[in-house]
């Protein structure tokens, strides 16, 4: 039958999800932005007393955001792109 | 060890086989073969990465031996705007798909009014931008090759040191020569260099591949591990992040635009999108890239500042190290990474700016100079080859000028920042023009000029070193002697760090002079156009822009189309509008889709501003319509608008169908009555109609009849045949009555003398006694009207009340009332009155007031409105009377209207 009582609640929990899929590809760059921001933070040490950053500390720091977010660029584009090639078409 | 001729012997192996793959590419597009490859989302993603150029491959490491950390901005900024591609990059690439936009200033341009001043500006702006960056690659190639001649760490140094000047040269000839070779081939770049696409996509995977190649030999092979390597950075000079804030954020920000505004970056990432799903493919595999390429440059840096003598450029580490450790494969491959960075770095950067320099100046100053009418005949083809092949030989020899001049000496990463900072000046230009309507021409040409005024005072003359461009009075008391003119320190601000100075002013007076530009100019029609298509670009992606005017001929169009794209080109592109205007032959008419078309056809071969110029020479004329303007129309306005149309059709729906409904109620009274109708008539027909044929049987039938019974019966018939008359009569005359068909007798007369004729005429018929009162004094009225129908209506109403009052003695009052322009008559009795629910029809055809004798046929009062309605006046039922009461009103004015020609065939 067509009027199955649960399809009309799946349609909308999936275009509800995708909204919030996109959302997420919005926020993703303000996400990085911030993270990548947190350098300034770190103290910059001028005599060796000074509390400080080690360089291999930074290099796992920046490098494990940037992973990160590639891998969720990734997430959201197989989860989004069949959808927005769709909206392109239309 | 490798000899420098072995280098160069390979080098160009693998240039020749460069060649090969970007020729194969070529032929297999021709072919239409190969789509799945040269369209893919690896091959944009891999073109993309022209990004990393020689500054990258060797810059980088020199520039985190250095600065520790601070290289990664020029990858983060980068990596930001691709993850943030839906804000962004997919508006850009939208915008360039549906206006075919050639390059950044034919963006820039075309949303500013398809202004040839701003894309001149832009133009000059981006060569010179760029200048330093091809230097910087030359001197990149250059340095390696150097080191080939004298390696380090080798006993002896017998390799004479190689001419540096010569050798840039020829690697400048060389670059020039593939360029003008692949890149202006075909002219539409629309269809885009696949041939260099191909080829730069290869070299993106020998870059990768080499420096990836050489980290993993340095941290594996030299540094003993990943752990070890991070000890070792540690304990190096960079160990500690010493990377000062402000430069940290600007060079991100720098980085980040200059991904957008570079023209290599603009072609590859915008004109060169074949898909805009490719985009967020790339929008995280462009960052893995990134991430790939500058993985390895710390453990590079820090070993190699352990193990390479003091005073080793820490640019060529990325050669140096390999060639040290007697690695000479490695080194050779790493060598041929570095090379392809330099090499596509340039190829696409020179093909960009030399579609600029032919589209944007070029052509204009060609057009408007002697062979300029585009009517001419002849191929003009070859004069935008010619011109571009000539700007790639320019432009590459600027590059080599600005390296010989700048003494070749710089560190890779300093010159690069300085370029980036020129064309970053686009920026506050081109993200106005995607994202706000009131961005204006006047506003970008403003901030244009202040922020790359500043670029220039603050950046570039300063990076020729103090005494060179500038004279060291100049850095050291500012220009012209004005102490807040200090190129690093202007309007009194010191202590800032050059780069992080340069930026913020250059960029936030840029800004400042662009809005405020903006903000007090007004734009033209065809700027406001653009900017409404290009900040609403998803809400119509379809150009609703057209030309006006059809005078153009389609010939003279036709014309200038050959010259531009080719005859075969140009013939098929009309032949295929003809077909989409359903015309099986000749050419298409002149209609503003077509010349639209047209345009945009030419605008992929010459640029927007160009071919907007050309299409209007022949053309002529205003090229934004009313409708365009509409379209321009602020956007509440059109929502308030559109909301309003919205509730004027609900509204004229609801009234539609309320009327649909009342014609339908009507409809079915109307079938009521009719089918009323016929069976009352049918009744009163039939009534007289029976005892006629009963009686009139009798009289042929029955024998003994005496002569009394045979005269009565006979005047029975008589009597009912008289009825039928008059019911006929007064039928025919209603239906002529209903059918507008009578035919007025108008006459001059008095009131008096109707009311004469009524009341003698009525009495007469004898139905009753009925005292008539009357006031004859004000009956006194001339009347222009048909006398005989008035007397019938009069008669009738006296009759009625003769037959129906009830009273004991009954009465009939006439009052005669005379107002300005009618006269009111009033007929009451003394009777009982109409029951009210019986008084909305009385004026019915056939309706006779229940309980009431009588032997009408229900049609006097019906005949009595008819004719009054035709004599323009009125009569009614007076409710609030005591008795039964109608006012006739008569107009007294002379009238006249219908015509008096037909004789009414009813009687009363």
């Amino acid at each position: 039958m067509s009027n199955r009582p649960g399809s009309p609640l799946f349609l909308a929990r999936r275009s509800y999800r995708f909204r919030r899929l996109m959302d997420a590809v919005r926020l993703l760059p303000v996400m990085a932005l911030a993270f990548w921001l947190v350098p300034l933070l770190w103290p910059v040490p001028d005599t060796v007393a000074d509390p400080k950053i080690m360089t291999s500390h930074a290099l796992r720091y920046v490098f494990g955001v940037w992973l990160g977010m590639i891998l969720l660029a990734l997430f959201l584009w197989r989860r989004t792109a069949r959808k927005i090639a769709q909206e392109y078409q239309s | 060890m490798v000899s420098l001729n072995q280098l160069i012997a390979v080098c160009l192996l693998y240039v020749v086989g460069l060649f090969a793959v970007a020729f194969a590419a070529e032929r297999a597009a021709v072919k239409g073969r190969g789509d799945w490859l040269l369209r893919s989302p690896l091959v944009y993603t891999l073109s993309l990465s022209i990004y990393c150029t020689g500054w990258t491959f060797y810059g980088a490491v020199g520039y985190a031996a250095r600065s520790g950390l601070e290289y990664v901005t020029i990858y983060l900024g980068p990596s930001l705007v691709l993850i943030g591609w839906w804000w962004l990059l997919r508006r850009l690439v939208r915008i360039g798909r549906s206006h075919r936009v050639t390059s950044v200033a034919d963006l820039i341009s075309s949303r500013y009014g398809k202004s040839n001043l701003l894309a001149i500006l832009v133009t000059v702006m981006a060569v010179i931008g760029v200048t330093p960056y091809i230097a910087l690659q030359l001197q990149s190639v250059t340095l390696s090759l150097s080191i080939f001649a004298a390696p380090p760490n080798l006993a002896g140094g017998t390799a004479d040191p190689i001419n540096t000047a010569q050798a840039a040269f020829w690697v400048a000839v060389g670059l020039g020569l593939f360029t003008v070779l692949f890149g202006t081939r075909n002219l539409n770049v629309n269809e885009r260099h696949h041939g260099v696409v191909i080829a730069i996509a290869v070299e993106a995977i020998v870059k990768l591949l080499a420096l990836i190649a050489v980290g993993v030999f340095v941290v594996w092979g030299l540094a003993g591990g990943l752990t070890e390597a991070m000890a070792q950075i540690d304990r190096s000079d960079i160990g500690v992040w010493q990377v000062d804030g402000g430069r940290w954020a600007a060079l991100t920000l720098l980085a980040a635009a200059a991904l957008i505004c570079l023209p290599r970056m603009f072609q590859v990432l915008v004109v060169e999108n074949d898909d805009e799903r490719h985009l967020q493919i790339a929008s995280w595999a462009f960052p893995l890239y990134l991430m790939m390429m500058s993985l390895f440059v710390v453990p590079i840096a820090v070993v190699g500042l352990n193990l390479l003598p003091e005073g080793s450029n820490p640019d060529l580490f990325v050669l140096s190290l390999p060639l040290s450790q007697g690695q000479n494969n490695l080194a050779m491959l790493a060598f041929l990474g570095g090379f392809s960075s330099a090499t596509s770095m340039v190829i696409v950067a020179t093909l960009a700016l030399s579609t600029m320099v032919s589209n944007h100046i070029v052509m204009p100053i060609w057009l408007a100079f002697g062979q300029g009418t585009v009517q001419q005949s002849g191929d003009v083809r070859h004069v935008v080859i010619l011109s571009r092949r000539l700007s790639i030989l320019f432009i590459i020899a600027l590059g080599y000028s600005y390296y010989r001049a700048s003494g070749g000496s710089g560190a890779l990463a300093a010159i690069g920042t300085i370029s980036f900072g020129g064309v970053a000046q686009f920026l506050p230009v081109l993200l106005g023009g995607v994202f706000w309507r009131g961005a204006t021409r006047t506003g970008a040409v403003f901030g244009l000029c202040i922020g790359f005024a500043l670029w220039i005072f603050t950046m570039l003359l300063p990076s020729f070193g103090p005494g060179a461009a500038l004279s060291a009075q100049t850095f050291e008391h500012g220009l012209f002697g004005l102490s807040w003119l200090r190129p690093e320190a202007l309007f009194g601000v010191s202590g800032l760090d050059p780069t992080v100075h340069a930026v913020v002013w250059s960029l936030s007076l840029n800004t400042l002079a662009f809005i405020l530009g903006s903000l007090v100019s007004f734009p033209t029609p065809m700027e406001r156009l653009q900017g409404a298509q290009f900040v609403n670009i998803f809400d119509h992606s379809s150009p609703a822009r057209g030309w006006t005017a059809s005078e153009a001929g389609t010939e003279d169009l036709m014309i200038m189309a050959q010259r531009i794209l080719g005859p075969n080109e140009a013939q098929a592109f009309f032949r295929a509008q003809a077909r989409l205007q359903e015309k099986a032959e000749g050419l298409p008419e002149p209609t503003p889709r077509f010349v639209q078309a047209l345009e945009r056809e030419l605008a992929a071969s010459v640029g927007a501003a160009t071919a907007h110029a050309m299409v209007a020479q022949l053309v002529g004329g205003a090229s934004v319509s009313v409708r365009d303007l509409l379209a321009v129309a602020d956007e509440s306005a059109q929502m308030l608008e559109y909301s309003s149309q919205l509730e004027i059709k609900s509204r004229e729906l609801s009234d539609t169908a309320e009327k649909l409904r009342g014609a339908n109620d009507k409809l079915t009274q109307l079938s009521h009555q009719k089918d009323s109708f016929l069976s009352q008539i049918s009744h009163e027909l039939r009534t007289p109609m029976t005892s006629i044929r009963s009686f009139s049987e009798i009289l042929r039938d029955a024998q003994a009849l005496s002569p009394e019974e045979k005269t009565r019966y006979a005047s029975i018939i008589h009597s009912e045949t008289i009825r039928l008359t008059r019911l006929l009569d007064d039928l025919l005359g209603l239906s002529v009555l209903e059918n507008g068909a009578v035919t007025l007798n108008r006459e001059h007369g008095s009131l008096r003398d109707v009311l004469d004729l009524a009341v003698t005429t009525g009495k007469a018929a004898n139905t009753g006694a009925i005292q008539i009162i009357r006031d004859l004094h004000s009956e006194d009225v001339m009347l222009e009207t048909d006398f005989d129908r008035l007397a019938q209506v009069f008669i009738n109403l006296i009759t009625n009340a003769q037959k129906y009052c009830v009273a004991d003695v009954p009465e009939l009052r006439i009052n005669v009332v005379r107002h300005d322009d009618h006269v009111a008559i009033d007929f009451i009795d003394n009777g009982a009155g109409i029951d009210p629910a019986s008084r909305a029809l009385i004026f019915e055809k056939f309706s006779r007031v229940p309980g009431q004798g009588g032997e009408g046929a229900g049609l006097g009062l019906a005949i009595c409105r008819e004719i009054i309605t035709r004599l323009q006046g009125d009569i009614v039922y007076l409710p609030d009377v005591a008795g039964t009461g109608f006012r006739v009103t008569l107009p007294i004015g002379p009238h006249s209207d219908t015509p008096d020609n037909i004789q009414i065939a009813a009687s009363a």
